[in-house]
């Protein structure tokens, strides 16, 4: 008797997901695959002619490839941050995690205060453009850099806590200096954790809209979720393009997703829960 | 000797890079921002103001409406991300059929941009041909204008908002209800507690801290929420839907600097009164258990 009350219970809970969740990425699939006037009648219906892939090489000529030098910037954007981010906040976890004193107490709040509080726009804009930084990548790297790093720190400091300090030590004794113990030992040990944040990180940096908005703005620096916003308002009667273009902007975190599913969800939990 | 060589190994230069760019990019604009709050500024030259913006921010009905809407946001959907992801939490830690199918479905918006979100409820909430409005004419509902109607809008896009979002809170309420002890349960059951007692007196109370953990995160990202509202409805139907972060982007496009300024060092305070103080009673509470 439980177990027939379990499968209905189960059956409600899958129709339910799956009208809630679901029907709203059909929708984007099935307007994507259609023509231009079939898919400005909003219907859920399956497409009269499948047009997908004409669609998606139609938003690819839009605006002179605006969405390749799109694509293109926010890989740049996405990859170096991630990278730059990692490194810094492993080093710092290591070193906040392993002394105390004065300055790693400080490093410490200064890491949860950045967590918690919103970083003021136009003054961000005022310190970019006094280092000749502003509408620059290299600053829009470093904005990136600085958003993600407090969270990437508390997750790497709650991870150096599982590893014993045997092994730096006895890395220390065999004659290694900090770098090669931190690079040679230490590093290495944090895998698991690095994975989570370049999954997190990734996802998060290559979907942001507010940062590019406010700090690189420019049609030259376009990323990928900017060509979204403007298609919105310039491609109007063209519904099925700017629905080709969600699709094609969302694969790149789908396909990161199907690859590291669990490094996501134990990454998501571990900072959540830390933090 | 031996805390000397300790302290070489842990060098403290490892914190410069990081903390270098913390105290750059976030440091100095907040510690300017209160200066820079009380002046008009062009970014070139600043003149001294007083208290001129903060006055305008609290006297213009519009600006703080948005005030309000900010805090009512953020209230909506924390709400909404705590009971959706606990109830969802609880029924795919069960024993179900295609769980992992379940667990995959719940996540996948949350990978998807706040943008591409934005369009795409923008259609399916159209009035008139959108999938909503259409699947309630079916049943013989007269769907309302769900971002055009003034009343409606902000709580619309919370909604979004919540379906957005309720992946991650789950997910942490799912390792929350993982750490209570099985036995638990069992022996409640044994001695004849119902399903909602078994809810009610176990796992509420154990789930605390992942409660303070989805509480907390989703205060403080509601606060500061701008791109879906932004992509959904700009603020609109009127300032309806306007909120600190929207009228922060709208006053920097108009150049006035100095306000959209005031506006973050508001948004600072807000959030930092509403988490600290819930921060404290979460710890107290869990302290008194």
């Amino acid at each position: 008797m439980r177990s027939h009350s379990h499968i209905v219970r189960g059956l409600v809970a899958l129709a339910v997901s799956t009208i809630v969740f679901l029907v709203p990425f059909a929708f984007i699939v099935l307007t994507a695959s259609k023509t231009s006037a079939e898919a400005s009648r909003f219907e859920f219906s399956w497409p009269g002619d499948f047009v997908l892939l004409q669609n998606i090489a139609e938003v690819f000529k839009v605006r002179d490839f605006v969405i390749v030098r799109a694509f293109i910037n926010s890989t740049t954007l996405t990859v170096s941050s991630v990278v730059v981010m990692v490194v810094l906040a492993a080093m710092m976890g290591y070193v906040v995690q392993r002394r105390t004193g004065l300055f790693t107490n400080a490093a410490r709040m200064l890491v949860l205060a950045a967590l918690i509080v919103p970083s003021a726009v136009v003054p961000t804009i005022w310190v970019l453009q006094a280092l000749g930084l502003y509408k620059q990548m290299l600053g829009m790297i470093l904005i990136e850099v600085t958003g993600g790093l407090p969270f990437c720190v508390l997750l790497c400091s709650a991870f150096v806590a599982t590893i014993p300090r045997e092994l730096d030590e006895a890395a220390a004794l065999d004659g290694a200096g900090p770098l090669r113990v931190f690079f040679g030992v230490i590093l290495p040990l944090l895998r698991p954790v690095v994975v989570t944040m370049v999954v997190v990180q990734s996802v998060a940096v290559f979907n942001d809209f507010t940062g590019p908005l406010y700090f690189l703005p420019g049609d030259e620096n376009a990323t990928v979720q900017a060509t979204l916003f403007n298609f919105q308002s310039q491609t109007l009667s063209q519904w099925n393009l700017l629905f080709a273009d969600i699709l094609l902007i969302t694969v790149p975190p789908l396909v990161l997703y199907l690859f590291f599913n669990r490094q996501i969800v134990e990454g998501m939990v571990n900072g959540a829960v830390k933090g | 000797m031996t805390s000397r060589s300790a302290r070489s190994r842990y060098p403290l230069w490892f914190l410069l890079p990081g903390g270098g760019l913390l105290v750059l990019l976030f440091v100095v604009p907040t510690a300017t921002s209160f200066y820079f709050s009380l002046t008009r500024w062009t970014l070139f030259d600043s003149t001294f103001i007083g208290l001129e913006n903060y006055v305008t921010f609290f006297q213009d009905p519009q600006l703080f409406g948005s005030f309000v809407h900010t805090l009512v946001y953020a209230v909506i959907t924390s709400v909404g991300k705590v009971v959706a992801g606990l109830a969802l939490a609880i029924l795919l830690n069960g024993r179900i059929i295609a769980r992992g199918y379940l667990r995959a479905v719940v996540f996948f918006p949350v990978l998807v941009s706040a943008v591409g979100v934005g369009i795409t409820f923008k259609v399916l909430f159209d009035p008139f041909d959108g999938l909503i409005n259409r699947a309630l004419g079916v049943v013989g509902v007269d769907g309302p204008g769900w971002l055009t109607n003034p009343d409606l809008a902000l709580a619309s896009v919370a909604m979004v908002d919540i379906w957005k979002g309720v992946g991650v809170s789950t997910l942490i309420f799912m390792a929350g209800l993982v750490a209570i002890p099985r036995d638990y349960y069992e022996s409640a059951h044994i001695d004849g507690g119902t399903d909602w007692q078994l809810f009610r007196f176990i796992t509420l109370p154990l789930v605390g801290p992942a409660t303070m953990t989805v509480v907390i995160l989703n205060v403080i990202s509601g606060l500061r929420s701008f791109e879906l509202i932004w992509t959904m409805t700009g603020g609109g139907p009127g300032f309806t839907s306007d909120v600190l972060a929207s009228v922060i982007y709208k006053k920097y496009q108009a150049g006035l600097y100095g306000l959209s300024t005031a506006g973050n060092v508001v948004m600072f305070v807000v959030v930092a009164a509403i988490t600290i103080p819930l921060y404290r009673w979460f710890r107290r509470r869990e302290v008194a258990q």
